[in-house]
């Protein structure tokens, strides 16, 4: 069996989940709004606090969600991390794939299916 | 013994209780989606189904990666939901049924799967946007809800085949449950979609066809593939496919389809809607 994942995939394995743990833990505590409150007073103290490493709390302060993925940030919780940033999914495939939100959209709706009414 | 009266297959993304939060099923980009509830809604009204059992999977609400279990069934009285961090609206609790989640896990546990017994456990949104979309208005008061929840977040996953034989033992359970009361197996989330990467945007409508077709004549065939090749194929959240297969799996004979929508794109995702009874 193949663990060859395609090109712009990051198979969140054990590795990866040692390496995201502090990452992860911060970005959780995002489902809260104090933490929220608390991550957007200081940023970079939030990350300390955490733990994070240099990379990731650089990544975290740029908005480098690939750099995130990179260093064993999960969707899950990074997903939560563009809600306190006030992204969407969109917004944030935008991020990734190095499109504006619309280019992304547009990227999702030319494989569009089932919408007669759409 | 209890009645397995059917399965519905449905996606889970929180962009579907946001919709219904800002009124939006009647426009353009969601008509086609929320039409396919309909006769889903329908159905439910006329079977009423007493209880539901409901496999999702935990996106980081209770199951953070420091206890995360790869198979957890909830056996509590009530499951509260609560803010995910980005703004869905807390729905009223959902009501359970601690006799038969028991007697489920009594089951599973004589049949060798050992799940993580939960009976404290917020669920979030794979568990509240189905409840939320099959019975607006949030009327889900009259049926009790067992969640069941399958690791979809790190490798490793349990394998498609396992979902698929984790399903088949809760199925065996139910039928067991000495009750007259009739359940519905909601199987959530996916199909097709891939959040994360330069990746990201992913699609794969043509394979979720092939699943919603293999799902009524030969689910087993679906165990052919692996969580890697899942991520190949469907997208790297694509191995959601784990709860419809689980779901299809606790229905032990032949299916006949009363509904199926596949509308793409929904947010991010492929997302598939499937009613399957008994044939």
């Amino acid at each position: 069996m193949s663990n060859s994942m395609p090109e712009g995939t990051y198979k969140f394995d054990g590795e990866m989940a040692t390496l995201g743990f502090n990452l992860n833990r911060m970005c959780f505590t995002f489902n809260e709004s104090a933490s929220r409150q608390a991550f957007k007073d200081d940023e970079a103290a939030y990350c300390d606090k955490f733990g994070l490493n240099e990379v990731q709390k650089k990544a975290i302060l740029e908005r480098d969600i690939i750099a995130l993925l990179r260093n064993g940030g999960s969707i899950y919780y990074l997903a939560k991390f563009a809600g306190v940033l006030g992204l969407s999914v969109q917004d944030l495939g935008g991020i990734m794939t190095g499109q504006t939100t619309a280019e992304f959209q547009a990227y999702l709706d030319s494989q569009q299916v089932g919408k007669p009414n759409g | 013994m209890a009645n397995i009266i059917g399965m519905i297959g449905t996606s889970h993304i929180p962009a579907i209780g946001r919709a219904m939060d800002q009124g939006l099923e009647e426009t353009p980009y969601w008509v086609d989606f929320f039409d396919g509830y309909k006769p889903m809604r329908s159905w439910l009204q006329q079977e009423q189904p007493d209880i539901a059992v409901l496999f999702y999977n935990d996106h980081g609400l209770s199951m953070f990666l420091d206890k995360k279990p790869t198979f957890a069934i909830g056996c509590a009285p009530s499951y509260e939901n609560a803010d995910e961090g980005w703004g869905i609206q807390p729905i009223p609790p959902l009501t359970g049924e601690t006799e038969l989640s028991w007697h489920i896990v009594n089951h599973l546990i004589e049949n060798d799967f050992d799940p993580t017994v939960c009976q404290d456990i917020k669920v979030d949104h794979g568990a509240t946007v189905p409840m939320s979309v099959l019975y607006p208005g949030k009327a889900y008061k009259g049926v009790k809800v067992i969640p069941i929840s399958i690791n979809c977040e790190r490798h490793p996953m349990p394998k498609p085949a396992r979902s698929y034989a984790f399903g088949k033992a809760i199925g065996d359970a139910i039928r067991s449950w000495n009750s007259d009361q009739k359940v519905v197996i909601l199987g959530t989330g996916g199909l097709s979609h891939q959040l994360d990467g330069e990746r990201a945007g992913y699609l794969n409508t043509d394979f979720d066809r092939d699943c919603m077709d293999k799902l009524i004549t030969d689910p087993a065939a679906l165990c052919q593939y692996t969580n890697d090749d899942l991520t190949r194929i469907g997208g790297a959240q694509g191995v959601e496919l784990a709860m419809w297969l689980a779901a299809r799996a606790c229905i032990n004979v032949p299916v006949k389809e009363i509904e199926r929508r596949l509308v793409a794109p929904i947010s991010n995702t492929s997302a598939g809607l499937q009613l399957l009874v008994p044939a």
